[in-house]
């Protein structure tokens, strides 16, 4: 199947600049098919309600020789770089030098984290970053219970994120419950929701489970848009309470947390705290995964990624061990969303959309299905990288899109391809991501 | 058919849509002994073991499993995993299923999953680390490396099963299967692939099996050298249907027996039998 | 009675568009076994360039309808197939033989760029267009007064989907196409070495799927009178769940899915509430996958252990 594509470059090689040429035509060809009226020709309501257009030709002509550019650049880069996939012989001191960052990478990574706030106390937007960077964290390394463990594809997470947010929001708003409480019952509502639907539908194979998933992600979301009276419709629920240090409030009064210490107060605190909430939210998340995977419970999710027979006939019980992992997952994302209440202390059902879900998927498989430091350095890639894109607001979705066609042809297999083994008797091998199976779902 | 039979099988049918692949099948496995399947390609056999471990669900007929305590299981009437799970019984599969991307140790230490399960207090005691759980994840990896012992795969212990070679799969596969410490094993054409030495030393370790463990074996084989040399009562089937049984020499002289094999009818093998002879 | 007969009518109106969109998915799942995430935002390009290059003609003193129409669709169809192939052929070409969550996330990634693209390219704003067919047939008058309509524009719908349909149909039936095309369905590597062009198979594949896309887009903007940038993943979703609840891979099933779906959604609206219109598509989805996992057509899968 590979072949066609290998004799096209080396003919190309051949052919050099005529070939390239000629490529680079076609490509502007079609451009200029695909984008004659889409982008040459423009169209808005005019004053009286018509539809008016006008024409827009120079940008029409700056896309297509943008094409033919590019494809030009593309073709070169291509055959300086060599076909796809041609294994490049790296130095073994090179490779033992990586393997040597790769296990540095994890401690360096946490310590600098906790540091975060210390170093970056006075700059109010990193420490926003920081947060909402390990918001997806947390979410990814949730998700990858479901996905890169169990191998369930499930495309309507967020739904999760949204019961638990939601879950806070008016268990605080309606009865005064405080964070510390409404959490544990975030997390156990949001599983208790992912049982509920995991039940009947997780006998389903692969892409209808995915399809399913999605469906009940668009069925919570408009529940929550058309259910006015209970969650304020689209609307939303504002003034949730910002979470207290274990009862002591982050506020400038007397019973505040700043007059307690004897401390000027500083909005900054509250920051901070929120920081250090979701660092340890995530750590912990972290912490019961890679428990869980050395337990019996995570080899049969991993056992059932590799081979739903085999595991029947071991005698598991697939249908209980698909539904903890979806339970498991489901619950971590209703403690990310219970977080993302108090954070932002006001929430609305456009939070909650399809593209969260695809996001957070993204994060996963980037990250290497299954790799808890994968998902954390995809987290950070993504959310990082989107926000590079802060300033063009506009471009940022289109960005995020074309991000992920190109990072999956860069790496189906995401950023650490191997994994770890839970049990060995003399030494731990990493094993190839190559033999690992992506599950039924 | 007299004996202590640890599986009966009576009238068993299988059909899909038109195709009969088992056609009203009887047969018994004897306790602590090991009971070859054989026939031609196509016969039904692996669809009798994919009946008997719930793979598929009968059309009709029974299967018994008798404990040596005397407890009896209805097989048919279990789910798939129940089967393994309650009736202690384990099977191999004809293209091996093994989980590829898991070490050979993980995948012993899968198949000890319920006994594990348990020992974790479902997950709660081994989240918490607790002792219990401790020297019970202890013993099973002791269990796993014997195991792992017996059919010469130690020393691979900890490279992915996708990596090993293809006849370290197969042992690989037996020993998980006797991880779950079944009362009937299952083997579906272990020798498959296997070359002269690797045969012979598979015989070797299931005769140890059943001396051992005192694991019943019910077996397809193609290779017919590991059939006579272990067997102690063979069941031949083709089209669905039993054609012989009786112990090895019995039904290697039987010309029904080869007429199927051969694809002729009974006079023209009885032919071939006597020009042989 | 009446009330219910006009929203019969309305459901396989709507069921059509599903349909046609669905068979999109249907068609790429069968061959290459991806969802096709940015099948849906196919659809609304086309919406799209039925819309601009109506505009256009309307503009060049154009008054000929039906000639208007014909053109709009041949150009929305042919840009639109060539849309289907362009990303066929960025986004999931190369990883055709890769794990398979890839070209489902490439796929996802396309959608975004799709929607993203023209949302920069045409605005954010829904654009109106005014009833370009008009008039129609009053099929009965009820004793209330309540009247069952057949719209022009509905009947346009119905029969330009029966034609294409058959058409289509008859393209995979018959041609030489079809058949490679069911090759590939079976065993790529069997009918590459059988001397079926793969590559080539696939990509038809999208430009058809992308080619009868096109035409849901129109006539979505014939019925509804307005395309937006955002319509593609709704409609998406609904047509990907028509094809699932068709039994996906199944081309009647596809067609038989959008019509369940476009009856359930009319009807939903008709007597409970339109705000929960979707909710109670997806509902059936999942209520129907549980108790026939293959969908209604799909073949039932044996497990061969
Ligand atoms: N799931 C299934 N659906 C349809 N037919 C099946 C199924 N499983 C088995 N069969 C048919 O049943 C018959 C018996 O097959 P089976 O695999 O049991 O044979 P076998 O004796 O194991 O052969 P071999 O020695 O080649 O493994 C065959 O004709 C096969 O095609
Ligand atoms: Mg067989």
């Amino acid at each position: 199947m590979n072949a066609p594509p290998a004799v096209s470059i080396q003919a190309s090689h051949a052919l050099g600049a005529a070939f390239i040429f000629k490529k680079a035509l076609i490509s502007a060809l079609v451009a200029l098919v695909l984008f004659s009226l889409m982008i040459g020709v423009r169209t808005e309501a005019g004053p009286t309600g018509q539809l008016i257009y006008w024409t827009r030709f120079g940008d029409l002509a700056a896309m297509v020789a943008t094409v033919f550019g590019g494809s030009i650049v593309v073709e070169l880069l291509r055959q300086w770089w060599g076909p796809v996939g041609t294994i490049r012989v790296v130095p073994t001191n090179v490779k033992s030098a990586l393997a040597l960052a790769r296990r540095g990478i994890a401690p360096v990574l946490l310590i600098f984290t906790f540091l975060v706030p210390v170093i970056f106390y006075d700059q109010r937007y990193i420490l926003d970053l920081g947060i909402l960077v390990l918001t997806y964290v947390m979410l990814g390394w949730g998700l990858n219970v479901v996905v890169g463990l169990a191998g369930l594809l499930d495309l309507g997470y967020v739904a999760f994120y949204a019961v638990g947010a939601y879950s806070y929001a008016l268990l605080a708003t309606n009865f005064g419950l405080s964070f510390w409480i409404c959490l544990p019952l975030a997390g156990i509502l949001a599983a208790l929701w992912g049982v509920m639907l995991g039940f009947p539908v997780l006998r389903l194979r692969g892409d209808y489970l995915a399809i399913v998933t999605l469906a009940f992600g668009e069925i919570i979301r408009l529940v929550i848009i058309n259910w006015q009276s209970l969650t304020g419709g689209p609307n939303g629920v504002s003034g949730i309470p910002r979470p207290t240090m274990f009862g002591i409030p982050l506020t400038p009064g007397d019973d505040g947390l700043a007059a307690k210490l004897g401390i000027e107060f500083s909005p900054t605190h509250r920051i901070v705290f929120l920081f250090y909430l979701i660092l340890a939210l995530a750590l912990l998340t972290n912490w019961v995964t890679i428990r869980l995977r050395r337990l019996p419970i995570g080899r049969a999710w991993e056992a059932l990624r590799e081979d739903e027979v085999a595991c029947r006939a071991l005698g598991i019980n697939t249908t209980t061990t698909k539904l903890t992992a979806f339970a498991t997952g489901a619950m971590f994302g209703g403690f990310a969303g219970a977080f993302f209440a108090t954070r932002q202390g006001f929430i609305s059902p456009e939070s909650f959309t399809f593209q969260e879900s695809a996001l957070v998927l993204a994060i996963v498989v980037l990250g290497g299905m299954g790799s808890q430091l994968g998902v954390a350095l995809a987290a950070l890639a993504m959310i990082g990288g989107f926000e590079l894109f802060r300033g063009l607001e506009q471009y940022r979705m289109l960005v995020f899109g074309i991000a992920m066609v190109l990072l999956m042809i860069w790496r189906p297999r995401g950023l650490i391809g191997h994994r770890a083994p839970t049990v060995f008797l003399e030494r731990s091998q990493a094993i190839s991501s190559d033999l690992v199976k992506e599950g039924h779902g | 058919m007299s004996g202590d039979h640890i599986l009966s099988v009576d009238r068993l049918s299988m059909r899909f849509g038109g195709i009969v692949a088992v056609n009203d099948l009887s047969f018994g496995a004897e306790r602590r002994k090991i009971t070859a399947l054989i026939g031609p390609n196509g016969a039904g056999k692996t669809t009798v073991f994919n009946c008997i471990t719930g793979f598929y669900k009968p059309t009709s007929g029974t299967m018994q499993l008798t404990h040596d305590d005397g407890r009896a299981i209805r097989l048919e009437r279990l789910n798939d995993f129940r089967i393994s799970k309650q009736a202690k019984v384990a099977r191999t599969f004809q293209n091996i299923r093994l989980f590829p991307g898991m070490t050979a140790l993980e995948n012993l230490m899968v198949a000890q999953h319920n006994a594990l399960m348990r020992a974790s207090g479902l997950t709660f005691l081994g989240l918490i680390g607790a002792p219990s759980w401790r020297s019970a994840e202890q013993h099973a990896i002791d269990l796993a490396r014997t195991w792992l012992e017996r059919v010469g795969l130690v020393d691979r212990a900890d490279e992915a099963a996708g990596n090993l070679p293809y006849g370290d799969q197969r042992r690989l596969e037996i020993a998980r299967a006797m991880c779950t410490e079944p009362a009937l094993l299952c083997l579906d054409e272990p020798a498959a692939g296997l070359n002269a030495r690797e045969s012979a030393s598979l015989s070797e370790l299931l005769l140890s099996i059943r001396a051992g463990q005192g694991t019943s074996i019910l077996l397809i084989e193609h290779d017919m050298s590991v059939v006579m040399e272990i067997s102690d009562h063979v069941v031949v089937m083709d089209y669905g249907v039993k054609i012989a049984e009786g112990t090895p020499q019995q039904v290697r002289d039987d010309p029904k027996v080869i007429a199927a094999y051969l694809g002729t009818d009974e006079e023209e093998a009885i032919a071939v039998m006597e020009s042989g002879t | 009675m009446d009330y219910f007969a006009q929203q019969l009518i309305n459901g396989l109106v709507l069921g059509s568009v599903y349909g046609l969109i669905a068979i999109g998915y249907t068609m790429v799942y069968g061959i290459v076994g991806m969802i096709n995430f940015a099948h849906g935002d196919i659809f609304m390009i086309g919406g799209f360039i039925a819309l601009i290059s109506f505009l256009i003609l309307v503009s060049f003193g154009l008054t000929a309808i039906p000639l208007i129409l014909l053109i709009v669709l041949l150009v929305s169809m042919a840009i639109t197939a060539l849309y289907g192939w362009t990303v066929e052929r960025i986004a999931y070409r190369p990883l055709r033989h890769s794990f398979r969550l890839a070209p489902m996330l490439s796929a996802i990634g396309m959608s975004f760029v799709l929607t993203n693209y023209s949302q920069i390219a045409q605005g954010a704003r829904v654009k109106p267009v005014p009833p370009i067919i008009r008039g129609g047939y009053t099929l009965h008058e009820g004793a209330s007064g309540f009247v069952v309509q057949l719209s022009n524009v509905q009947i346009v719908v119905v029969i330009a989907t029966i034609v294409l349909l058959a058409l289509f149909t008859w393209l995979v039936a018959r041609t030489r196409l079809g058949r490679d095309m069911r090759a590939c369905e079976q065993d790529q590597t069997m009918a590459a070495l059988l001397g079926v062009d793969v590559d080539r198979t696939i990509s038809m594949t999208f430009v058809i799927g992308a080619a009868l896309a096109a035409v849901a887009g129109m006539m979505y903007l014939l019925y509804y009178g307005q395309v937006d940038f955002n319509m593609g993943f709704v409609a998406g979703i609904k047509a990907f769940t028509a094809a699932v609840l068709g039994g996906i891979g199944s081309l009647p099933g596809a067609m038989l899915g959008g019509l369940a779906i476009g009856l359930i959604e009319t009807m939903w609206s008709a007597y409970f509430s339109v705000e929960y219109k979707d909710v109670a598509a997806f509902s059936i989805l999942i209520i129907v996958l549980i108790f026939l996992p293959t969908g209604l057509l799909g073949r039932p899968e044996v497990e061969k252990v």
